[in-house]
């Protein structure tokens, strides 16, 4: 199993991502520069968190345009998985690879806090390592993670399975919607959500529940490790 | 030279020299300086650049000790560490500027430290702040406090460094002047970290980052290094505007041009912008340097060369490379679309010489504008009266003990800082074993499982009650809450925000402070290996608004503030302070005296006046108890450690509780000692839990004195009823910033 990790300027997590998937029994991580296109055969690809491009427009408006997302949406588009974790998520919002759209938390302020978070849907190629219902503690750190989808939406996003992961009752960070934490897109090869599984992965630093995220991403890939 | 008019020496005044500091500089030239020249010696001559009233006492602290790496002089201090690693580390104060625009001042604040990190080849792991307001219920404190909050956040969220600490005071005399000091860490490979001092003749220096601007014009003299007046609005455009996202790509492309092994030095430009950084690359490297200022990528195109100079423009960086190495080390900075352009070269004569084009519009020798800036020596005396006012009474003197630990735990000094530091980003990179309020210190861990522990502390009030033991209890206060993680002390750095030292009592208290702060880091083998001091931090009467204490004027608390780091040989190991087993015994160790409520937080609360002094320390007894306390925390067999600071033994208690979620009965104590006994202060005690026989095998004083357990705190009073409070009602008490950020 080969890792890609997305690089923007302005991204902070790429390490933290390619430590990540490190952990992944037969996993390697290589990092994808912004202004390359080439996946490097790749067969999953992580755009990790931080602010790209500084996101002094809206996130991740501009990281959408950048010859490595043509790539990744190329990728998207062909059914490969795509993982996109906090402004990696809003760039997959922006570049409409995922539904919906991340606002500013109703806190208006950077919230980092550990949460619990519960699988709603176990049965998809990033959460196929948890069970039904199970409840991961994972951390959030954002300003801009309050999702956002028009009713209609999130009524067809609830009854085809795209809503992955919820926060648990009453720790609901950001005041998104439905309380959702994750979603997919309607193929279910592309996933966003706003926690941060990556810094989930080691018992020292508080949680390994992120790190079945990643496995699940593995499960029936090449070992190459 | 093409000036037509030579600046006068009423310009010289209006930039910050004396008269006599003026003709000096003439005396030095030989002729009357030009504007440039005029320009880069105000910068260079101030207090910020010099140290001109802090130098000598500086040179009196300890700064070598078995891992030390690099001492005091480069932009940051260095100390070995585990798995051959450096780290690099040091605080640095941006007190003005936050007064003026508390956003833009915390978090260029923020930047400016995390350069000097990276400026030595190191990457920056960490951030610490120390901040100082004035009291809450003022509407400017709470403008200040969530701005620079905001600002802090914004910087090192954005450019990806953790903040895993910092400590938080609210005092009246720093209402109008608040303080904003920043502490970041780096890590490094000792092969990859460089130097500032500018090598070898003709070599090229390149400035990189962001362009040239007219913002933070005269930061240094202006804002650094004079009391503030009425007019702080109108020196708003001194403060510099931070770019995270800049320097975020200033960050890698720096270490990129390491790692490839382009550079001969690098410098980062800070106060007084390219001439400071320029002039000490030159004068370390004991060459010259001549630049052009043409070449320098502007922002406005009419700057003039003086401004050019001056500027302190953020996010900039200045390094020498090989005349061969020019076009790789350009390329290594458009890959991270960063500017870089070549603006001088180093040259034999010992002069900074400042080209426009072809001509010549400034040259001075190095020494004279780095290291002959005139020292003065201080004037200390001790004030014959209080300096400063009792604060404001809020609560009544014969509150019991149920309301008195309410009331503190809900004190502004006292209060939970989580509503702050879920503002920050205190886990990126992926180190960050314990987290804000999960310990005594922030704990990282290392690619060889060990890890590395911080901290940074300073009771201003108590500084206030007495400079030299005030010091001491900062140096202390850090060193156990390295030991409740199980680290030792590697290294120290300070900052020391006074008020005007010309002032004789201010001169007093700089004096005893830093006596103090040496003789406390030679018993703890805490070595300084770098710091910053901020003078002339004055509160001034406000111009409107209800009259306060602090409403006369007169200098702020004086505040060391001191951050150490320390290292443990396992991260798995690393101590917490929140009980963690029901049934566990609770001890109260290494206390051998009756703490004293004067100079408390509880004699704060009831408005007592600051007492002429504190009681001593037997600094190699506390020594003695931090080794003892260490050794438990890491052979694992302790299930909590927490140092009893402010709010004294029953807050301590309570922050155990809280931080571990579970409750505790304590003994009965005798009724007649117990608001003493239990509120009183003192550095030295710790609240451990563990089994009684792993606290009774301690080898330091100790009193065990309780269980853990349930989900109250109860206390028994000899003869009365016992005291008990909920968890709940002590989470509500200590939840009283959060409002503040609502």
């Amino acid at each position: 199993m080969r890792f890609g990790v997305v690089q923007f300027p302005g991204t902070c997590d790429d390490r933290d991502a390619v430590l990540a998937c490190e952990r992944v029994d037969g996993a390697e991580a290589v990092l994808l520069w912004h202004g390359e296109r080439s996946l490097d055969g790749i067969d999953a690809v992580v755009v990790p968190g931080g602010f790209s491009y500084g996101d002094y427009l809206r996130v991740g408006a501009i990281a959408r345009f950048s010859p490595m997302m043509e790539s990744v949406i190329a990728f998207a588009s062909a059914g490969g998985s795509v993982l996109g974790i906090c402004n990696g998520f809003q760039v997959l919002c922006e570049a409409g690879l995922l539904p919906g759209a991340l606002l500013p938390n109703v806190g208006l302020r950077f919230v980092c806090r550990q949460v619990a978070v519960e699988v709603v849907n176990a049965d998809t190629r990033f959460t196929r390592a948890c069970a039904p219902g199970q409840v991961l503690s994972i951390p959030v750190k954002h300003t801009t993670g309050r999702y956002y989808a028009p009713e209609v939406e999130l009524e067809s996003m609830q009854a085809h399975g795209q809503i992955v992961l919820r926060y648990a009752p009453d720790g609901n960070p950001n005041g998104s919607s439905n309380d959702i934490a994750g979603v997919m897109n309607a193929g279910q090869n592309v996933m966003g959500l706003m926690p941060h599984p990556e810094h989930a992965v080691d018992e020292l630093t508080g949680s390994v529940d992120g790190l079945t995220l990643f496995a699940s991403m593995a499960l029936g890939a090449p070992a190459r490790a | 030279m093409p000036d037509a008019t030579l600046p006068t020496v009423e310009d010289a005044v209006a930039l910050g020299l004396t008269g006599e500091e003026y003709a000096e500089v003439v005396a030095k030239l030989g002729r009357p300086p030009g504007q440039v020249e005029l320009a880069m010696f105000s910068l260079m001559w101030s207090e910020h650049c010099a140290y001109k009233h802090s130098k000598k006492l500086l040179r009196t602290l300890p700064t070598e000790g078995a891992a030390v790496f690099m001492g005091p002089g480069e932009n940051a201090g260095a100390v070995r560490v585990s798995g051959g690693l450096v780290c690099a580390f040091k605080v640095e104060s941006h007190n003005h500027p936050s007064a003026v625009e508390p956003f833009q001042g915390a978090a260029t604040g923020v930047g400016g430290i995390l350069r000097d990190i990276f400026a030595l080849g190191a990457r920056p792991v960490a951030i610490l702040d120390s901040l100082r307001f004035g009291e809450p219920d003022s509407s400017r404190t709470r403008y200040l406090l969530d701005r620079a909050v905001a600002g802090i956040g914004h910087y090192g969220n954005s450019i990806g460094v953790p903040t895993i600490g910092g400590e938080l005071y609210f005092e009246g005399p720093y209402e109008t002047n608040c303080l904003v000091n920043a502490m970041a860490l780096g890590l490094a490979e000792p092969g990859r970290m460089i130097k500032s001092a500018a090598v070898g003749v003709g070599n090229a220096l390149v400035l990189f980052g962001a362009s040239t601007g007219r913002d933070g014009i005269g930061g240094a003299s202006v804002l650094a290094s004079a009391e503030f007046g009425s007019d702080d609005a109108d020196k708003r455009p001194s403060v510099q505007v931070g770019d995270p996202f800049a320097e975020k790509k200033l960050l890698e492309c720096s270490l990129e041009l390491l790692e490839r092994g382009l550079l001969a030095s690098l410098q980062d430009l800070g106060a007084a912008g390219l001439t400071s950084a320029a002039s000490e690359m030159a004068s370390k490297g004991e060459v010259g340097l001549e630049i052009d200022v043409d070449a320098v990528p502007l922002r406005e195109a009419d700057m003039e060369p003086f401004e050019t100079m001056v500027s302190e423009s953020q996010e900039r960086m200045l390094c020498v490379c090989e005349p061969s190495r020019v076009a790789e080390v350009l390329s290594v900075c458009e890959k991270w679309e960063v500017h870089g352009t070549a603006i001088g070269t180093v040259i034999p004569e010992r002069v900074m010489r400042i080209l426009q084009g072809g001509s010549t519009v400034g040259e001075m020798p190095v020494e004279a504008l780095v290291d002959e800036c005139p020292l003065y020596d201080l004037a200390p005396s001790k004030p014959v009266g209080p300096l400063y006012p009792a604060p404001p009474a809020v609560l009544s003197g014969d509150a019991g003990l149920r309301a008195t630990l309410l009331a503190l735990l809900g004190s502004p000094n006292l209060a939970s800082r989580l509503p702050l530091f879920e503002q920050y980003d205190c886990i990126v990179q992926s180190r960050t074993v314990r987290r804000p309020g999960q310990a005594d210190a922030a704990v990282l861990q290392l690619p060889d499982g060990s890890a590395l522990a911080a901290s940074i502390d300073c009771n201003g009030r108590r500084v206030a009650c007495d400079p030299y033991v005030g010091t001491v209890e900062a140096a202390l206060e850090c060193a156990a809450n390295l030991a409740c993680v199980g680290a030792e002390p590697l290294g120290a750095t300070n900052n020391l925000n006074f008020g005007n030292p010309e002032r004789p009592e201010v001169a007093w208290q700089l004096t005893e402070a830093v006596r103090g702060l040496g003789d406390a880091c030679r018993a703890l083998d805490a070595p300084i290996v770098g710091g910053n001091v901020s003078l002339y931090n004055e509160t001034r009467p406000p111009v409107d608004g209800p009259s306060s204490p602090a409403s006369e004027g007169g200098p702020i608390y004086p505040t060391p503030v001191v951050g150490m780091v320390g290292a443990l040989p396992s991260a798995a190991g690393a101590g917490r302070l929140g009980f963690l087993r029901a049934g566990d015994a609770i001890a109260l160790a290494g206390w051998n005296v009756t703490p004293s409520l004067e100079g408390s937080e509880l004699a704060k609360l009831r408005g007592d006046e600051l007492p002429d002094g504190l009681p001593g320390y037997d600094l190699a007894h506390e020594v003695r108890a931090l080794g003892v306390l260490r050794e438990a925390v890491r052979a694992g067999a302790l299930s909590s450690a927490h140092d009893i600071a402010e709010g004294g033994l029953l807050v301590a208690i309570a922050e155990c509780c809280l931080a571990g979620g579970l409750g505790a009965d304590m003994h009965a104590i005798p009724a007649d000692v117990e608001l003493l006994m239990v509120f009183g202060e003192r550095k030295g005690g710790f609240v451990l839990s563990g089994s009684l026989a792993a606290l009774a095998a301690l080898d330091v004083p100790l009193d065990v004195f309780g269980t853990v357990g349930g989900d109250a705190l109860r206390v028994g009073v000899e003869g009365r009823e016992a005291v008990s409070w909920t968890l709940d009602e002590l989470a509500h008490a200590h939840a009283a910033l959060g409002p503040l950020f609502a």
